[in-house]
């Protein structure tokens, strides 16, 4: 197998890396740039603890190979808020409402809801739970995840983000 | 400091660790890595039950990048399993030695440089298997003739627990109406979401340093030791961040060994990732359950007598089984006063992948049985359902001859109040077919008093340091593995010391830094014991504090003392407080200079055999069913419950809404599918979790009692609800229907067939 050398922007930072062409993104990220947020929980794209924003769009990044990434924009949970020390506000909604208990599926979970605001900034209920139904839980019935997304949406909208 | 005392108990307070998820630096074990790590594979059996014959790994070990390869002859046959109380039923061995007795049972372990050419050269490992006649339910396992799985239980059974109380047979002779019902239950996977990960490092000296994915980082570290022949002081386990439990990470697991062994071989880490395909197929699950259940009633609706019959399918070995068999028998008689009882549990070995503990441990099996009987039994005899269980409803001072006493009991108040909410009585009343309102309710545990691991060590400890800063430092053993436990002690301990949440650091997840012992997550333990543990380190603490104070400020011996807003007072004179640290620093002088600490234990005694309290609730499913397809929707979920003082009610709300989530498959969705002991669905696409749009919208109300044993009067939330949501859509579905599911899962393959009378 050839090594491919590709340059991507991940959270930002423009990174050259050489992979072969069967690394996934989920790998890429993890194991060769150590950007261990992106989790990954089962490897066939059904639980959506791996989700990444691929050019602004959500992905399950142990589906998309690492060189389907060349030239294009990556964000992961780690790239999501503006500073080190402020959160973003579906972070901060996450923390606030209890949304996150053994925190494996919240990456995921953070990077679909932040894509759905950032595409529907008032989603209705409904739309939420469309929009992270890709994102399995085990934890929390996703009840206050629900509710941080709500809150999130009403913080954005208040602050005219 | 005029203002009133501060109080945590009952804040919503977020998560200590909520800012390090949502940010994606909580370290999982499959975060880290270590300079020069080798990356290992488990190579599984194919079959369900055959000799080995023999193993070649001459191929696998010539593979480049290959560098240690294990076999059961390469390791010490040594039987472990956490029932170390009763030496035969520890029946496991890490790795299989002349006999599998699984599809997926460990047979080898290859390290190498990378995980592909691990499985590569795994592939390349050769086992000849001789195959043996296998068996794959609990009937022909228990046959005449039946293969035998393990030479000392020649007719698979392993154990058999028994309750006797009360006079059955008058009991029986005395009902009015007597009614015998025979239930069958499912296996199902914890999936959670987090597989199991191992990363191991051993030093020069063959010390050994273990992260993992556990609920138990202590059994893990005894059992190890066990394992390997060393000392129990030569292993050091850490849990870092676990990404759930759920009762399935609470053993010693084959690769943790591996891990640990081949790293001591090679000199390098060693790190095993399972896979979700390995951990659906292969994993523990909930054991499926055939009861039998015989119950008789006067006319007026009381209980004379029960008798319940279990028979476990174990899987090949008993792994958490024989408790989850005294518990099914325990929660066959809880919730209503049964004044005769008799109880046979059976755990059976069959060629299946093992059972193990998961949430409920045995109760949602009972309960299903019990509730789903109790609400046959109502329609039979003419009383409402919520009627029959008032009529025989636990209070406080109930006494389970020999068993327990009840405690703190809520259990009438919830019934009352998931009837009003429910709006219970006008919806009998107007009942339309294809809709039902179904109940059931439970109790459960807070905390275990059995010692099966045969702990030298109290249940939990906790040690309490404090510094001339006004903060404090809490470190135990006790096990966070997502349910929030940490930040409920760090609240106990805040509480106790008059500090804020932020002023405590916490050490946990070390054997090797944290006080022995803590005997980890299971049976809703960790709040009541290891909190009961924090408040009593927290005291001794305290009495030091107090008698600096009581010096300093010259008091009258009858003054009562507290701790409250940063600052030590006598109670009658708030105003007059000094600054927790600057007593801290007094304390601290007195002393020479030595820090102010103290080790805080708690170990149930003198409560039964079960637990030193119970939780309980009452939940109803408001449920429609598609006549023509038989599909089934919970258009709501209505749940009150009994959990003591709720210490923090985001915390409890969380439990109890991911508990639904959690019953909900159980009932109606989640199986896993086997065919001759294969595990047929090994995906999330097969296995169906319920994700965010299958969930019905839920209420959920508290009725506050008081849990004498409990830290600041709290009990168990969140496992004990595993329990009664499959009996309330049962039922939901049976007023909807007329199908009387008495086999779970409630799919609509089964509503169709019954409605079109096949």
């Amino acid at each position: 197998m050839n090594t491919h050398v590709i340059e991507l922007i991940v959270n930002g930072d423009l990174r050259e890396v050489a992979v072969r062409p069967n690394l996934t993104l989920l790998q890429l990220l993890r194991d060769h740039l150590r950007l261990t947020g992106t989790k990954h929980g089962c490897g066939t794209g059904d639980c959506g603890a791996c989700t990444v924003l691929l050019d602004g769009r959500p992905v399950n990044s142990c589906l998309t190979l690492a060189v389907e990434a060349r030239n294009r924009t990556i964000t992961t949970i780690e790239g999501i808020s503006t500073s080190g020390t402020t959160l973003h506000p579906v972070q901060q909604a996450f923390v606030e409402k209890g949304a996150v208990q053994c925190g494996y599926c919240t990456p995921g979970m953070i990077m679909s809801s932040v894509h759905l605001l950032r595409t529907n900034p008032d989603p209705t209920e409904s739309e939420i739970r469309h929009a992270i139904g890709g994102n399995i839980c085990r934890c929390t019935g996703y009840t206050k995840i629900i509710e941080a997304i709500e809150t999130a949406a009403r913080a954005k909208k208040g602050s005219g983000q | 400091m005029s203002e009133q005392r501060k109080t945590l108990i009952g804040k919503r307070v977020p998560r200590l660790d909520a800012h390090a998820k949502v940010t994606g630096t909580a370290r999982y074990t499959g975060d880290l890595s270590l300079p020069g790590m080798l990356y290992g594979v488990m190579v599984r059996s194919p079959v369900a039950h055959a000799h080995i014959k023999h193993i070649d790994v001459s191929k696998a070990r010539a593979f480049p990048g290959v560098k240690c390869i294990i076999t059961g002859n390469d390791v010490p046959a040594i039987r472990y399993g956490n029932w170390r109380l009763v030496p035969e039923l520890q029946d496991e061995t890490v790795l299989a030695h002349d006999c599998v007795r699984f599809i997926g049972d460990e047979v080898a372990a290859v390290a190498a440089i990378d995980e592909a050419t691990a499985r590569k050269a795994a592939e390349l490992i050769d086992v000849e298997y001789e195959p043996l006649p296998a068996v794959f339910n609990v009937d022909d396992a228990m046959a005449e003739g039946a293969p035998t799985l393990h030479s000392h239980r020649e007719n698979n059974l392993s154990l058999e627990r028994k309750i006797d109380y009360g006079d059955l047979e008058k009991a029986f002779a005395e009902a009015d109406y007597i009614r015998e019902d025979t239930f069958t239950t499912h296996a199902v996977s914890h999936a959670y979401m987090e597989p199991c990960v191992a990363l191991a490092q051993a030093d020069a000296d063959g010390r050994i340093t273990l992260w993992t994915s556990t609920q138990t980082p202590y059994y893990v570290q005894c059992l190890l030791a066990q394992t390997m022949e060393l000392r129990e002081n030569d292993v050091r386990v850490i849990k870092p961040h676990v990404g759930g439990g759920f009762g399935g990470k609470m053993e010693l697991r084959p690769w943790e060994f591996c891990a640990a062994w081949m790293a001591r071989e090679t000199g390098q880490p060693v790190k095993f990732t399972l896979t979700r395909a390995e951990e659906f197929a292969s994993g523990r699950r909930r054991h499926p359950v055939k009861i039998t259940s015989k119950i008789g009633f006067k006319k007026d609706g009381s209980i004379t007598g029960k008798e319940v019959i279990a028979h476990l399918d174990g899987g090949a070995y008993n792994g958490m089984g024989p408790t989850a068999t005294f518990l099914i028998g325990n929660f066959g008689a809880m919730l209503y006063r049964v004044p005769a009882y008799r109880y046979r549990g059976n755990y059976i070995y069959t060629n299946n992948p093992p059972a193990g503990a998961m949430r409920g441990f045995g109760a949602p099996q009972a309960l299903f049985a019990g509730e789903t009987q109790m609400n046959l039994a109502a329609d039979a005899l003419g009383i409402d359902p919520i009627e029959l269980r008032l009529k025989n409803a636990m209070v406080e001072g109930d006494k389970i001859p020999g068993v327990a006493t009840i405690g703190s009991c809520g259990f009438i108040e919830c019934l009352e109040k998931v009837r009003e909410l429910s709006n219970w009585d006008e919806r009998q009343a107007d009942a339309r077919p294809g809709e039902g309102l179904g109940i059931a309710c439970y109790s459960f545990i807070s905390g275990g008093v059995f010692n099966w691991f045969n702990t030298q060590y109290t249940f939990s400890a906790a040690e309490v340091r404090v510094f001339d800063d006004g903060t404090a430092q809490l470190s135990t053993l006790a096990a966070d593995i997502g349910q929030g436990s940490d930040l409920i002690l760090v609240q106990i301990l805040a509480e106790e010391l008059g500090l804020e949440v932020s002023d405590i650091r916490l050490v946990t997840g070390d054997t090797a830094t944290c006080p022995q012992s803590d005997l980890g997550t299971w049976g809703s333990r960790v709040t009541l014991m290891a909190g009961n543990a924090v408040r009593d380190a927290a005291h001794k603490v305290k009495e030091q504090l107090f008698d600096m104070v009581s010096l300093k400020l010259n008091l009258n011996v009858i003054h009562e003392i507290e701790c409250g807003n940063g600052h030590i007072y006598p109670k009658s004179k708030p105003a007059h407080g000094l600054p927790f640290g600057d007593v801290v620093a007094m304390v601290q002088r007195s002393n020479r200079g030595k820090p102010l600490k103290a080790t805080g234990y708690y170990t149930p005694r003198d409560c039964g055999l079960v637990s030193p309290a119970f939780s309980f609730g009452a939940q109803v499913a408001d449920t429609s069913v598609d006549l023509e397809t038989g599909m089934v929707q919970v258009n709501k979920m209505f749940t009150v419950h009994d959990c003591g003082t709720e210490l923090n009610p985001m915390a409890v709300e969380g439990q109890l809404e991911g508990s639904i989530q959690m019953s909900l498959g159980y009932a109606l969705s989640e199986e896993l599918l086997m065919e001759e002991g294969k595990t047929l669905n090994t995906s999330f696409l097969d296995y169906k979790v319920p994700v965010a749009e299958d969930m019905p919208p839920s209420v959920s109300e508290t009725i506050e009692t008081y849990e004498e044993t409990g830290p600041f009067g709290a009990k168990e939330a969140g496992e004990g609800l595993a329990c009664p949501t499959a009996p309330a859509i049962a039922d939901a579905v049976r007023k909807a229907t007329g199908l009387c599911c008495k086999d779970l899962p409630i799919t609509s393959d089964k509503i169709r067939s019954y409605l079109s009378g096949d």
